[in-house]
């Protein structure tokens, strides 16, 4: 995958060639094995009552549970940058693509559970509650932004797009706050905010961390 | 995939049988796990819940009965809201169990020519236990169909009698920390305090519960006594009550002040006036409505229309929420 080591990474600088560990095709396949556990959880526990079940209120569980694997695979994502440049593991970029597709992933059952289960395809209902309803607006928002992340994934559009590719990719960025901001007004009637606070703080965290960089970068040159 | 078809939930007397095979079956686990630290210190064992099955609590068929099918006791009683318990829906049965029941009193004060502090003992022994199979709708969205056992609140309101001043009951579930991790949350302000007009406190809907499923009530369903309103989101129903106070005002009630935008004093369920942030148009009935059945429609006053909706005569639904 040449396209990751090139010119069209959100960095400025190059990244350096050196210190691709050889397991790094074994690395991706625990990866991409890690990743898919949320869902074989979900998938045991349905079948066959594995780690307590579904519960009373299956189509919740399974909301909740996508929706969370969403915002932890974005935040994972994030960190990829500031961890390899804190590190000098530039390998870790590779990883990237796939943390951002199973990002993107999750977020496809997170809706798709919301469009099947809970609201059957009513589509009247699901325009009412994105128009109405902000936290659904957040939700669908951060959505519709990951979807042409997702679709300029593969290395044809990565050449394709060349400079271009990076600034289309920041807008996970936004993505993120979105996606953070639909979790935290879910809660907010109940100001339950234990949980979503720590995503609120790992996306503020990353973000800050571009903006301070980028700043630093500035006053340097 | 995540498309599977769920065994159906069958509310016939087969249901009790994997109940009682699935509670016995957590106690050996738990026994297990503890392993000989549990014979050992037989006062931990007792703390943290009767080992034994729930004591029978007898009741007559009580009137406003459904046709509904009751919903699971599984998930009756480990899917449930009761924040002093945690956040969670079964943080409630996993913490309850350091709920003492015994001995237990209830402080009625206020507004009332005959205030005092019953006991449990006296409280059971009040009035005639029945049993009512009333519909459980809570504000979230989802419901449940509940065979409660107890006897109206009316009987005890006329025994204490309220004063003309007596124009709401406010009900105090128990605030405290050493039984009740939740509370440590800042969530809401506790203690959890409810309140009904008299009016509503009066009608024959309203239940002062102590049972389900013929049973005494499990510790996360608000032992040992709860108020249940059917026609109003579940939240309207106070649990584990210490103390019931008849006053002149109306009470600012625990969600109402924390969150005044919405949730509203009356609280009635009403499938026309929507939660800020979700429509209430619809509901999903635990056990029933999911994979292979889409949510069914919410009714006004969650279908107790006919019995309450008198109550509300000239009031806009929209603003008293």
């Amino acid at each position: 995958m040449p396209a990751w080591t090139s010119s069209a990474s959100t960095e400025a600088r190059p990244a350096r060639r050196g210190g691709v560990p050889r397991a790094l095709p074994a690395i991706k396949a625990v990866l991409f094995a890690l990743a898919l556990l949320p869902l074989g959880r979900l998938v045991l526990a349905g079948t066959h009552g594995w780690f307590g079940g579904l519960g009373a209120n299956p189509i919740e569980l399974i909301t909740r549970s996508t929706g969370t694997w969403t915002l932890v695979f974005l935040c994972v994502g994030l960190a990829v940058t500031p961890v390899r440049r804190m590190t000098g593991l530039n390998w870790l970029v590779r990883l990237r693509r796939m943390i951002g597709l199973f990002a993107f992933f999750y977020a496809v059952l997170h809706l798709a559970t919301y469009v099947w289960f809970d609201q059957w395809f009513d589509v009247q209902a699901i325009v009412q509650d994105v128009i109405k309803r902000p936290f659904v607006t957040m939700g669908f928002a951060a959505f519709v932004l990951m979807v042409p992340l997702a679709a300029t994934s593969t290395d044809a559009m990565v050449r394709r797009l060349g400079r271009r590719w990076g600034a289309l990719h920041r807008l996970v960025y936004l993505a993120a706050v979105t996606g953070v901001l639909h979790y935290w007004w879910h809660k907010s009637g109940k100001n339950d905010y234990s949980e979503v606070g720590w995503y609120a703080a790992a996306v503020v965290l990353m973000l800050g961390w571009r903006l301070f960089d980028r700043l630093k970068a500035r006053a340097r040159g | 995939m995540l498309i599977r078809t769920p065994p159906r939930h069958d509310p016939t007397a087969s249901e009790i049988t994997p109940r009682r095979v699935w509670q016995r079956r957590r106690e050996l686990i738990r026994a297990a796990a503890a392993g000989l630290a549990l014979p050992a210190a037989p006062g931990l064992a007792l703390a943290q819940g009767p080992k034994a099955e729930p004591a029978k609590l007898p009741a007559k068929p009580g009137p406003f009965g459904t046709t509904d099918k009751p919903t699971p006791y599984k998930d009756v009683t480990t899917y449930n809201n009761f924040y002093e318990f945690g956040l969670d829906k079964d943080d409630p049965v996993k913490n309850a169990g350091r709920l003492k029941t015994r001995p237990w009193t209830v402080a009625v004060e206020g507004e009332v020519g005959k205030p005092g502090t019953f006991g449990i003992e006296e409280l059971l022994k009040l009035a005639p236990m029945e049993e009512r199979v009333y519909r459980m709708r809570c504000v979230e969205g989802w419901s449940m169909v509940i065979p409660w056992v107890g006897f109206p609140l009316s009987e005890l309101i006329k025994r204490v009698e309220p004063t003309g001043n007596a124009k709401f009951v406010e009900f105090y579930t128990l605030n405290d920390p050493k039984q009740m991790p939740g509370v440590s949350s800042s969530v809401i302000a506790w203690p959890y305090v409810e309140g009904l007009r008299m009016d509503e406190a009066n009608s024959p809907l309203t239940l002062l519960t102590f049972g389900l499923y013929g049973e005494v009530l499990p510790n996360q369903n608000g032992a040992p006594l709860r108020l249940v309103v059917p026609w109003k989101y579940g939240f309207k129903s106070g649990k584990s009550l210490v103390k019931i106070r008849f006053v002149e005002k109306q009470p600012v009630t625990s969600w109402n002040r924390s969150a005044p935008q919405e949730y509203g004093f009356y609280s009635n369920v009403n499938p026309n006036v929507d939660h800020p942030r979700w429509s209430q148009a619809t509901e999903r009935r635990i056990g029933e409505d999911g994979f292979i059945q889409r949510k069914r429609p919410t009714l006004m006053f969650n279908g107790y229309a006919d019995q309450v909706a008198s109550l509300y005569a000239g009031m806009d639904l929209k603003r008293f929420y």
